[in-house]
């Protein structure tokens, strides 16, 4: 025991960084590097934009990660606050002449004023009375935007002018006007986001949370206020959702109430879990399987309509035997092949 | 110090605390009785998970029930739980700052007084480790490293030794009993273990359907017929 505390001093333990951990950035910073300079040099525009839907949705699931798998709150309502933060950055976009980036950041706090208004009182819930509630939500959303409609160049609260014959593209900031450079934009902002998340997993936040997600009696009783976190919880994750909303508008140009049905938000869920909750990675990879494997199926002339029975069936196969998902469950079977192939392979081995 | 007066908690028509009066001065002090006897009852109640029908409970002058729950953690009301808790996610050092960082202690003591609880508890596993890849004997020693860390005023012991082999047992018993010197809290131990809490606690109450039956100098409590009759079910 002694040994064991004199190895790690006090000034080292929580601050050292250990090799695995320094090649995982390393991994990481050349994956982020190839990204951004070459990835979008060896695809057609086609692909450019289904990524640039890919940056947009991980930062979605990365929310919704944050809530499943950090802090335990299942929510059925996330499309409904990207609705919100592209509608908030539609009209700003419209409305004003502000910076792309002050606009996504109002995009996000306002959608966050939403999301705590709505979290207040779900948030006494937990579970499936949670998730229900946030459904609910998520449809009443889709009712009042099929009402109101997307701001389209109009006038007033709404900005939507259903006369209009020549209805003006959404913009974009001059830095990202064409589908390359919107898409390099899509991923930075996605990069803050995600480090956004990992400064708050890495510190007082995300240690409340773990406390929270395995026993809310053990995080009372170390003194955490259950309550403002989960609340600090929703609040984050309406901010990043309506950061994304707003990445979203400029990418589309267009936004119609039709892009935002209620049931994507459980899709949206099931691809989460079959990414992996507990891994930032798992939001890529959901993002990927949401967005980027139906533009693949479309492109192959197959209907993506069958992706709900894949991710029906993806996710009972995660739930039952992998809960970290595939981004834990992958690397641990491949290896397991290697390991299995070697001792085939050994010299001397039978069979 | 702590002195419960006229204590009772209902739940609908079951009575778990019946009025329960006494104080504990200082030391470690045990809490024992049969199960069901409002023990963990009267831990919840002190912890801020239930509400009292009646009665007060001042601890070291502090009206405790006028507090929030995350409140009285923070005041310095600590605990460990008889499923035991330590977060699985979290290192051995995070369980124990998390409960710092949310006290009102400041930051410039933090690594001292996590890693002074952590050598106190004797944990034998990195500060790093992950609790989750621990025993079960660590992870009770990290819940009570939790406990002590900072500046507690009571300490909640729930059957910290259940399921525990001998040898740990009685490693654990040496820490309770190094509660009250280390730290200057009020330790209370509830337990089945009448060795346990023998080796511990020089003054013990006995609690029987929410009654408080007995209370004194342990051994003396231990040789009580209203206790043993409690304990035996003998009429």
């Amino acid at each position: 025991m002694r040994a064991t505390l004199e190895r790690a001093s006090p000034a080292r333990i929580g601050r050292q960084t250990s090799r695995p951990q320094l090649v995982k950035a390393g991994v990481t910073a050349a994956i982020l590097l190839f990204v951004l300079l070459a990835l979008p040099q060896l695809m057609s525009l086609y692909y450019v934009d289904t990524m640039t839907q890919v940056a947009v949705y991980s930062m979605v699931t990365l929310a919704l990660g944050l809530l499943v798998g950090r802090v335990g709150l299942v929510s059925l309502g996330q499309v409904a606050v990207l609705a919100i933060g592209a509608w908030v950055a539609a009209r700003l976009l419209f409305a004003t002449s502000q910076p792309y980036p002050l606009v996504l950041l109002e995009a996000g706090l306002i959608t966050m004023v939403g999301g705590v208004l709505i979290g207040l009182p779900a948030l006494r819930l937990r579970g499936l009375y949670l998730a229900l509630i946030t459904l609910m939500f998520a449809g009443a959303i889709t009712v009042v935007l099929a009402t109101v409609n997307f701001p389209n160049g109009g006038h007033g609260f709404t900005g939507y002018n259903g006369s209009l014959l020549h209805i003006p593209p959404i913009r974009r900031p001059s830095i990202a006007a064409s589908d390359p450079a919107y898409f390099r934009y899509s991923v930075i902002v996605a990069i803050l986001m995600f480090a956004l998340v990992l400064a708050h997993i890495k510190t007082k936040p995300g240690r409340a949370w773990a406390a929270i997600r395995q026993s809310e009696p053990a995080a009372l009783a170390a003194g955490i206020n259950t309550w403002l976190y989960k609340l600090w919880a929703f609040a984050l994750a309406a901010f990043i959702t309506g950061v994304a909303g707003g990445v979203l508008a400029g990418a589309v140009h267009y936004l119609y109430s039709i892009d935002f049905p209620t049931q994507d938000s459980i899709t949206l869920l099931a691809v989460t879990l079959m990414g992996g909750v507990y891994s930032l990675w798992g939001a890529v990879i959901a993002a990927l399987l949401s967005q980027f494997l139906p533009a693949l199926l479309n492109n192959w002339g197959v209907s993506a309509d069958w992706l709900i029975i894949l991710f029906g069936l993806g996710v009972l196969q995660v739930l039952t035997t992998a809960p970290a998902g595939l981004v834990d469950q992958v690397p641990r079977d491949l290896a397991r092949l290697g390991r299995f192939l070697r001792g085939r392979l050994k010299p001397g081995s039978t069979g | 110090m702590i002195e419960v007066d006229g204590l009772t908690v209902r739940y609908g028509g079951v009575t778990s605390l019946d009025a329960m009066s006494l104080t504990f001065d200082q030391g470690t002090c045990g809490l024992i009785g049969p199960n069901g006897a409002g023990k963990t009852t009267f831990f919840n109640v002190l912890s801020g998970f239930v509400r009292p029908a009646a009665g007060t409970v001042r601890a070291f002058g502090v009206d405790l029930l006028s507090m929030a729950h995350f409140r009285r953690a923070r005041w310095g009301v600590r605990r460990t739980f008889q499923t035991e808790q330590a977060i699985e996610e979290l290192s051995v050092f995070d369980n124990v700052a998390m409960v710092h960082e949310h006290s009102r202690l400041g930051g410039a003591s933090r690594r001292r007084d996590v890693l002074d609880a952590i050598a106190f508890t004797g944990i034998d596993a990195a500060p790093e480790a992950k609790v989750g890849t621990l025993g079960a004997g660590q992870r009770r020693l990290v819940e009570v490293a939790r406990a002590v860390v900072g500046r507690p005023h009571l300490v909640l012991l729930d059957e910290p030794a259940a399921g525990l082999p001998e040898e740990e047992t009685s490693h654990l018993a040496e820490v309770i009993r190094g509660i009250p010197e280390h730290t200057g809290a009020l330790a209370i131990l509830v337990d089945h273990d009448m060795s346990l809490v023998s080796a511990c606690c020089a003054t013990t109450a006995v609690l029987d359907f929410g009654r408080l039956i007995a209370s004194g100098p342990t051994a003396a409590v231990l040789r009580d017929d209203a206790v043993i009759r409690a304990y035996l079910g003998v009429a």
